[in-house]
């Protein structure tokens, strides 16, 4: 509790402890620049692993949602193996469903190709079953090889072989989504800690004189503690208002329906960039009052 | 208030004093002298505790420096007031806000007339608002004296605190202390300003300290 009470009122802070160090023009616009590129690029990080989410997700969501069975046999058995094909999917677990396509959404399906008046039954046209499964999906290699056995004119199409991959993709995208956040992070506190340190050097004489009137440690390390913090929350705050700017200003579309015009925040998502400032801000907190107190504490 | 029992200070390899033993008790006026070199501005640091002895126990109002930690110093110099040889300022800072620095950082901002008064006292209310290097040497000893009394100490500690004034501000920063030890306040004035020393013994009972030969010798009979 009292570490707490301490930590709070090093980041409120105390305009007479601000006073006591000098302003140092340059390298607070340093890390201000740093705080503001940070916060930009953390804002992107963000944008690219919600997005490469959202396609993960949809992507995996339709790949488990359905699949098809062709079957193709000369007229005479086709009716025959439809059945056994029914009879092998009813049998499987993790289907939910399984519809031969009636003749008229079999024309409908082949209309763009040859016309509205195409004579469906009459030709050998290999019959679709359109299988729903369960949300825990099912073995398609176990009914692959039932299906061999039974229906040899079946063919299964999981969508599997052209969705995994990308939804692969979309994952491994996110992930290093996620490690380009960590890093940006990582590097934000690393900056800061130098810019903190060069500070703390460059004050020695301000330190020495804090010390002989009997300032404590606290009093020395809050005025450059709130110093950075507000520095890195300021930076930070521009460089994520740009970002979502920049991002906003993506031309939108499902038309092209692509990965690149998915990139971008949805609804509660933009609430993500409104994050990343105070975020910055609590990273630059605990760096710089690392380093105050360590360096303070290397002097006795 | 503050006790050095056998203290041994030594550093490089050679050693400054040995078995030194000195108590400052309450409203006690003592100066302490020597030559150069001798060690008293290294004495003056252990009783503030910038330093720590070699050997030895110093306690700082009946508490061992060995054990404080850097937070119990800092409380510690609050009730120390220093005048150091080198006077050293926020030099960003105008002289004011210097003088007042030791009650800004004990929180204890509303120095007001106190500083006003004060300031006049040593001859600086034209400076208040001057930033430290643009004061003359006698004024920045003059304002280290302000500082290190504004925030009205039990121990006043002063090194060479004339070195830089004239005598005329001399004697007004001597009847500056003699007026805090009337008050009760421990004073330790390290000086080779034997004229010092003589106009102070006409005005208080004040022991003159000599470091001699790495020792502490009483040395009243021959001033």
């Amino acid at each position: 509790m009292q570490e707490v009470w301490r930590a709070a009122s090093l980041l409120g802070g105390d305009p007479q402890a601000d006073r006591a160090v000098p302003p140092s023009g340059f390298t607070a616009r340093l890390t201000t620049f740093t705080a503001a590129a940070m916060a930009f690029l953390a804002v992107f990080a963000l944008a690219l692993s919600l997005a490469t989410g959202r396609l993960a997700d949809r992507w995996s969501e339709e790949l488990a949602r359905s699949s098809t069975l062709r079957i193709s046999a000369p007229a005479g058995q086709m009716d025959a193996q439809i059945g056994a094909a029914l009879e092998v999917l009813r049998t499987t677990p993790g289907i939910a469903e399984a519809r031969p396509l009636p003749p008229e959404e079999t024309r409908a399906l082949l209309e763009p190709w040859f016309g509205p008046d195409l004579p469906v039954e009459t030709l050998p046209i290999p019959q679709l079953i359109a299988i729903t499964e369960e949300a825990g999906g099912y073995d398609a290699t176990g009914l692959r090889a039932r299906l061999q056995a039974e229906v040899p004119g079946a063919v299964l199409d999981d969508h599997t072989r052209w969705r995994e991959p990308l939804v692969d993709a979309a994952t491994w995208l996110r992930l290093l989504g996620l490690v380009a956040l960590a890093l940006i992070l990582a590097s934000t506190a690393a900056m800061i800690t130098l810019a903190a340190q060069a500070a703390l050097a460059a004050n020695e004489q301000v330190i020495r004189v804090l010390r002989l009137v009997g300032a404590q440690d606290t009093y020395i390390a809050r005025a450059f503690v709130r110093r950075f913090t507000l520095r890195a929350l300021g930076g930070a705050v521009a460089g994520a208002a740009l970002a979502a700017l920049g991002i906003a200003a993506l031309p939108s579309g499902e038309a092209a329906g692509g990965f690149l015009t998915g990139l971008g925040f949805r609804g509660p998502g933009w609430l993500w960039p409104l994050v990343v400032p105070p975020f910055a801000a609590v990273v630059a907190f605990i760096a710089t009052r690392a380093a105050a107190l360590r360096t303070l504490r290397a002097q006795s | 208030m503050i006790e050095l029992q056998n203290v041994a200070y030594s550093y490089g390899g050679g050693e400054l004093f040995s078995d030194l033993s000195l108590s400052l008790p309450p409203g006690s006026f003592h100066f302490l002298t020597g030559p150069s070199g001798a060690g008293k501005t290294t004495l003056l640091k252990l009783c503030y505790a910038e330093l720590k002895p070699t050997a030895g126990r110093v306690e700082i109002f009946g508490e061992d420096v060995r054990g404080m930690s850097r937070d119990r110093v800092a409380l510690a110099r609050r009730r120390i007031g220093v005048v150091h040889q080198d006077c050293q300022f926020l030099d960003h800072l105008p002289l004011a806000e210097n003088v007042a620095l030791p009650l800004t950082v004990s929180g204890r901002s509303d120095a007001g007339t106190d500083l006003e008064d004060l300031l006049a006292w040593v001859g600086l209310s034209r400076q208040a608002n001057q930033l430290p290097p643009e004061l003359s040497g006698g004024e920045r000893q003059r304002a280290a004296l302000a500082r290190a009394v504004i925030s009205s100490p039990e121990i006043v500690l002063a090194d060479e605190p004339t070195g830089n004034i004239d005598w005329d501000m001399s004697q007004r920063l001597l009847a500056l202390l003699v007026e805090l030890n009337r008050m009760g306040k421990s004073v330790l004035v390290a000086t080779h300003d034997l004229q010092l020393i003589r106009a102070a013994k006409a005005q208080v009972q004040a022991r003159v300290l000599r470091l001699k030969g790495r020792q502490l010798v009483t040395a009243g009979a021959d001033l």
